[in-house]
């Protein structure tokens, strides 16, 4: 990340989000921002509320206090399908893939918002819909072999090996041309060779395309190699925000880590 | 021994005598075939998209007859009235997915289930309410006189309403495999929290199966009413479409058209054949034999989705 990249104005701004569930405080007065062509990680131990702040972001979750800002923009309630056509795409901790779909309809199915055409063209599949569906089986080829998965092309999701399966997830987010893109433990449960490739893919993908990316990460050495900035959250709060070097060092997360008296 | 011979010989012995009444009973099956998979598509159509077995998909067949026949009867021209019953389905679809769906969102499909059935039980009592308890004849205007093709004797109703269902399912199995809306459809089957992610909108696809699957209801209402009239027992037809899901497979178009096909011909045959030595109304259980027959064999039907189960 370059300083005129960190002057420029966030894409991103979550600003004093407060979320509770019954009597569990998800998060309380969290502020972050996203700015355009960074790498964040978020980290923080079990039930910080990292994945509640995605969801918050990403419009699963409607926080009581606080406001989103996205791209100068305030939005209330958004829906998730209305963050998605924003720009805004994601994968799950737990894999979320459409798992009756090959590897290549569910890829696929992250153009759908962009097709156009009326249904009754695409039903009979002649003229302008037949030239639309080319384009975007083009663009996904791409995708397939940035990402290395030519050879599971028609394999069904559901019969694929975990460390695929992420990968084919975030080929669908990739296919959504998402502004930022937010990945929950992109590399949870993988061997190291698959960490490798994964990491590779996220650099690539921040650097080519220019795509923002917050990702939660427990893998320190990930989050240390990839990440421009680093966020922690502890309690369903933010306790630090930085460079890796200086959260690292940061007395707070050190604290929260190990478990230090406070 | 009498009853092993009438079981095992006598009714191959009187097809083999007259194998033109066997293809007119065939043909008959078939026919009467179509009208299962009609109220089985609409089974399909929601348990797809939302993954939900719809208890009240019988009962939203009866609403839908019951509303286009109450407009017949009222004078309204017979197009208008199949469009303003449509209408009327669609309403259904969008206060449904408004009252019901939106506040179980993320629930356990029992729930959902559960749901569906308080859904029947409200729709019966009011439909009862706005058009009344009694049998209602409906004629739109189908010849019933039998035609004779070839020798063999076709009844000219079950024809139009074969052409009927097969135009329909033409037109639903193109819409779901062609169209961003029938991918979207799909996505949302299996995995509403990954549609939304790539921008699907839930609740409108909701609304579009719904309304889809109460117009599909309508078609078979009326199917069904011209021929045994509009009243209750026509929204027990869809305990009928239950084998015909199980030998097709709960989340495939095609299976509910085969499935359908099957137990038509299935239960004529039997009838027909083997009435005599079982001491007939066969047609009222062998369905349900033959369904559970094939779940021992394929539990996911015939063209269901294979169960896949990773270890």
């Amino acid at each position: 990340m370059t300083v005129a990249d960190a002057a420029a104005a966030p894409i991103l701004e979550v600003s004093r989000i407060g979320m509770s569930f019954g009597g569990i405080q998800a998060l309380s007065g969290v502020s972050l921002s996203i700015a355009p062509r960074e790498i964040l990680a978020i980290i923080g131990p079990n039930g910080a509320g990292k994945t509640s702040l995605l969801n918050v972001i990403n419009g699963f979750y409607h926080p009581q206090q606080g406001e989103i800002r996205w791209k100068g923009e305030i939005r209330r309630r958004p829906q998730p399908y209305e963050a998605a056509r924003r720009g805004i795409a994601r994968t799950f901790q737990n894999v979320a893939l459409f798992r009756g779909m090959t590897t290549l309809d569910n890829i696929m199915s992250g153009r759908l918002m962009r097709m156009r055409r009326n249904f009754l063209w695409q039903a009979i599949r002649i003229g302008p819909a037949e030239r639309e569906e080319l384009e975007h089986r083009a663009f996904v080829e791409r995708i397939i072999d940035f990402l290395e998965i030519q050879a599971i092309r028609k394999v069904p999701v559901g019969q694929l090996a975990y460390g695929l399966q992420k990968r084919v997830e975030l080929g669908r987010a990739l296919a959504m041309e998402p502004e930022l893109l937010l990945l929950d433990e992109p590399m949870a449960g993988m061997n190291v060779e698959e960490k490798e490739d994964m990491c590779r893919f996220i650099l690539d993908v921040n650097e080519e395309f220019g795509t923002a990316i917050a990702l939660i990460e427990h893998d320190m050495g990930v989050v240390m190699d990839i990440s421009g900035r680093v966020a922690v959250l502890d309690y369903g709060r933010k306790i630090a925000d930085g460079s890796p070097a200086e959260v690292r060092a940061d007395p707070a997360v050190i604290a929260a880590y190990l478990g230090l008296e406070r | 021994m009498d009853l092993i011979a009438a079981i095992f010989v006598t009714p191959f012995a009187s097809m083999w005598d007259n194998p033109q009444f066997v293809i007119e009973v065939i043909i008959g099956g078939l026919l009467a075939g179509v009208m299962y998979s009609l109220v089985a598509l609409g089974f399909v159509l929601i348990y797809k998209a939302s993954g939900v077995f719809n208890f009240a998909q019988g009962t939203m067949v009866l609403f839908a007859a019951l509303t286009f026949v109450g407009l017949l009867e009222r004078g309204v021209p017979l197009i208008l009235a199949f469009v303003i019953a449509g209408a009327v389905m669609v309403l259904i679809g969008i206060a449904i997915e408004r009252l019901m769906l939106r506040p179980l969102v993320n629930q356990e499909q029992i729930i959902l289930f559960m749901a569906t059935i308080g859904l029947a039980f409200f729709l019966d009592g009011f439909g009862q309410l706005v058009w009344g308890g009694d049998v209602h004849p409906l004629d739109i205007g189908i010849p019933k006189k039998p035609l004779i093709i070839g020798g063999v004797l076709i009844n000219q109703f079950d024809l139009v309403a074969a052409a009927v269902a097969g135009t329909l399912v033409a037109g639903l199995a193109l819409f779901f495999q062609r169209t961003a809306i029938g991918r979207a459809l799909r996505a949302v089957a299996d995995d509403h929290q990954a549609a939304q992610s790539v921008g699907i909108p839930l609740r409108f696809i909701w609304v579009i199966v719904w309304s889809v699957a109460g117009i599909v209801g309508l078609v078979a209402g009326i199917m069904w009413g011209s021929n045994l009239g509009v009243q209750f027992s026509i929204s027990l037809v869809a305990l009928k479409a239950l084998p015909v899901l199980m030998l097709g497979g709960f989340t495939s178009v095609p299976g509910a058209i085969v499935g359908g096909l099957i137990v038509g011909v299935g239960e004529k045959v039997a009838e027909v054949f083997w009435g005599p030595a079982l001491g007939g109304a066969i047609e009222d259980w062998f369905a349900y034999v033959l369904a559970l027959a094939f779940l021992l064999i394929r539990p996911q039907g015939l063209f269901g989705e294979r169960i896949i189960e990773r270890v």
